[in-house]
């Protein structure tokens, strides 16, 4: 969809002006409904894409992301902009410098048409927990797009956007793009730079877009990727050329794992057809599927449901209610009177913080704290040693790991929200590759019937470390063939 | 199973204010969420190393240099202070 806009674009068929504008009248139609943004940058899209406009007319060569509107999840800084994380805790919170990511598609000249929802501080499955609104499934309103991207993955989907960024700690880039029957990607970690993304769990957080298709995504990844001097975690990119220059190649004699334990009697039998079919349509392309095992998978959840909250309760120790956000400190204009500072620290963190950030703070504090720590972070970390190991093993035998990307379509809003547990297990299939660090991609592969609506099923392709281009490739092979049977 | 103290005790050193009814809450759901940990003491990890970082990278270096914003950089950085004076950052006494 980007190349067919680009070369319109280069053709003089349509200006950046136009496609902007299209663009920002897709959202006004449509949010009403979706929800997808936070907030709406009409004057600026409009002044950048004038920009790639006059770079045409000049006969300039522009890049293919130029002039092609985007959409950028809320936890990315975007300098000079509201940043909210969809907290409260942030409301009035005013970006002062733009992340790595967005330093690089602003030099492309891509058009950044907003910020998109997302569940507070990236900690959910739903969006449900925005501190703001519900964003819906473009699919059926009654439903939820996922989570944590799930505003990202609604604005591709109901082309609010043509193509988006999120933020992957557990699944939130790839769950939504399931539910919402968009491509998403995680890239391994170190592919993307998470300078002036909010931290949440700094070991397992990962930049990635969202798209229609897999071009799409491997033409976004290609400009925001690479080494970056502000995030020590980065790696080069060890090739020079562009990640959509490798699609097409033959895929013919690749090998496709299928864990014996992500495909149990208990997942939803219309999606272990889907399932099914979609590994016979690698197997048309000359794919070897091969079964494999991953011995330690179901110890996958608890070790996540560790590491996560106690990253996430040490970086939040940043919302302090002194440098930035919400600050209940001021007699004037406090909800409760306050005389001391940890009187500060207690209410701010009282009123500005949501239900579910509260809990993984509290879950992170205690696994962290003196005596338990053996117990929880350390074991857990021991686990995740374990894990990768698996990963080590089944890559030695194959190329790929394929499985659903969630055990479920898209579910109603408020059917989890209440249940920490139940919201958790959906995570089942994703939070590996957050833990061993490898590329995920989440692709549609299919369909169910629910009440009458055609819900989304995506597949996950996990590749090995920083090995994006044959995941893509892969990927898009597949796309090509399903799209045409 | 959590006691109402404990919780007490974890939502204070997370600097967190908790309503009596949030405290009951919370017991209930992160008991709930400790128990499912449970699951890891049945794996043996005694000569396992743990995980440092995913990737292997390690001692990253990079040179000690302070990076100037300029005024207009240390403005939108106070900009978003709650409190301030004199263009310090305005802070509660501890005790």
């Amino acid at each position: 969809m980007i190349r067919e806009l680009h070369n319109k674009l280069v053709a003089g068929e349509v200006t950046a002006v136009d496609l902007a504008k299209q663009y920002l009248k897709n959202i006004k139609e449509k949010e009403s409904d979706i929800l997808a943004y936070l907030s709406v940058f009409e004057e600026r899209a409009l002044a950048e894409a004038s920009l790639v406009d006059e770079q045409l007319k000049r006969g300039e060569t522009i890049d293919l992301l130029a002039g092609i509107p985007g959409a950028i999840k809320d936890n990315m800084l975007i300098e000079g902009t509201r940043t909210t994380s969809a907290s409260k805790i942030l409301d009035n919170y005013i970006a002062p410098y733009d992340a790595t990511v967005i330093t690089k598609l602003k030099s492309v000249h891509t058009v950044i048409l907003g910020k998109t929802n997302m569940d507070e501080f990236a900690l959910g499955s739903s969006t449900e927990k925005s501190a703001y609104q519900i964003t819906k499934n473009p699919h059926d309103l009654t439903r939820v797009p996922g989570g944590t991207s799930g505003g990202s993955a609604a604005s591709v989907a109901s082309g609010e956007s043509v193509w988006a960024l999120g933020s992957d700690t557990g699944g939130s880039i790839r769950q939504p793009a399931s539910f919402c029957g968009v491509v998403g990607l995680k890239p391994t970690y170190g592919r993307v730079s998470r300078y002036g993304l909010m931290a949440g769990a700094s070991s397992l957080d990962q930049i990635g877009p969202l798209g229609q298709t897999v071009e799409d995504v491997a033409i976004v990844l290609s400009r925001i990727a690479g080494h970056d001097p502000h995030d020590a975690t980065t790696a080069d990119s060890g090739h020079e050329k562009k990640y959509e220059e490798y699609l097409g190649a033959d895929v013919r004699g690749k090998k496709i794992g299928i864990p014996k334990e992500y495909f149990s009697s208990d997942l939803d039998p219309r999606i272990q057809k889907i399932c099914d079919d979609a590994l016979k349509i690698f197997q048309s392309l000359g794919v070897e599927i091969v079964e494999i095992s991953l011995p330690h998978s179901s110890f996958a959840l608890p070790t996540y449901y560790i590491i996560q909250p106690c990253e996430v309760s040490s970086n939040f120790a940043r919302y302090d209610g002194i440098r930035y956000g919400l600050s209940i400190n001021d007699e004037k204009d406090s909800i409760e009177k306050t005389s001391t500072l940890l009187e500060t620290y207690l209410d701010t963190r009282k009123y500005g913080f949501g239900p579910e950030v509260k809990r993984r703070i509290m879950l992170g504090t205690y696994s962290l704290s003196a005596g338990y720590y053996d117990a929880y972070y350390l074991k857990a970390q021991k686990v995740r040693a374990l894990l990768k190991r698996d990963f080590e093993q089944a890559f030695e035998k194959v190329d790929f790991i394929f499985s659903p990307t969630a055990p479920e379509p898209a579910f109603k809003i408020g059917d989890k929200s209440a249940d920490p547990i139940k919201m958790y297990l959906g995570d089942i299939y994703t939070i590996t590759a957050n833990l061993t660090g490898v590329p995920a991609l989440s692709f549609p592969i299919g369909t169910v019937d629910e009440e009458g609506k055609k819900l989304p099923i995506g597949g996950q392709l996990q590749g090995k470390w920083f090995d994006e281009e044959n995941l893509l490739c892969m990927a898009d092979a597949f796309e090509k063939k399903y799209n045409n049977k | 199973m959590l006691s109402e103290e404990e919780v007490k005790k974890v939502a204070l050193l997370s600097r967190i204010g908790l309503t009596e009814e949030e405290i009951l809450k919370y017991q209930h759901d992160m008991s709930a969420v400790f128990d499912f940990f449970r699951e890891l003491e049945t794996l043996s990890t005694d000569d396992v190393e743990p995980i440092g970082h995913i990737t292997g990278r390690s001692d990253v270096m990079r040179s000690d240099m302070c990076e100037d914003f300029g005024d207009t950089g240390r403005q939108a950085l106070l900009d978003n202070v709650p409190a301030k004076k004199d263009g310090f950052v305005k802070v509660r006494s501890v005790f």
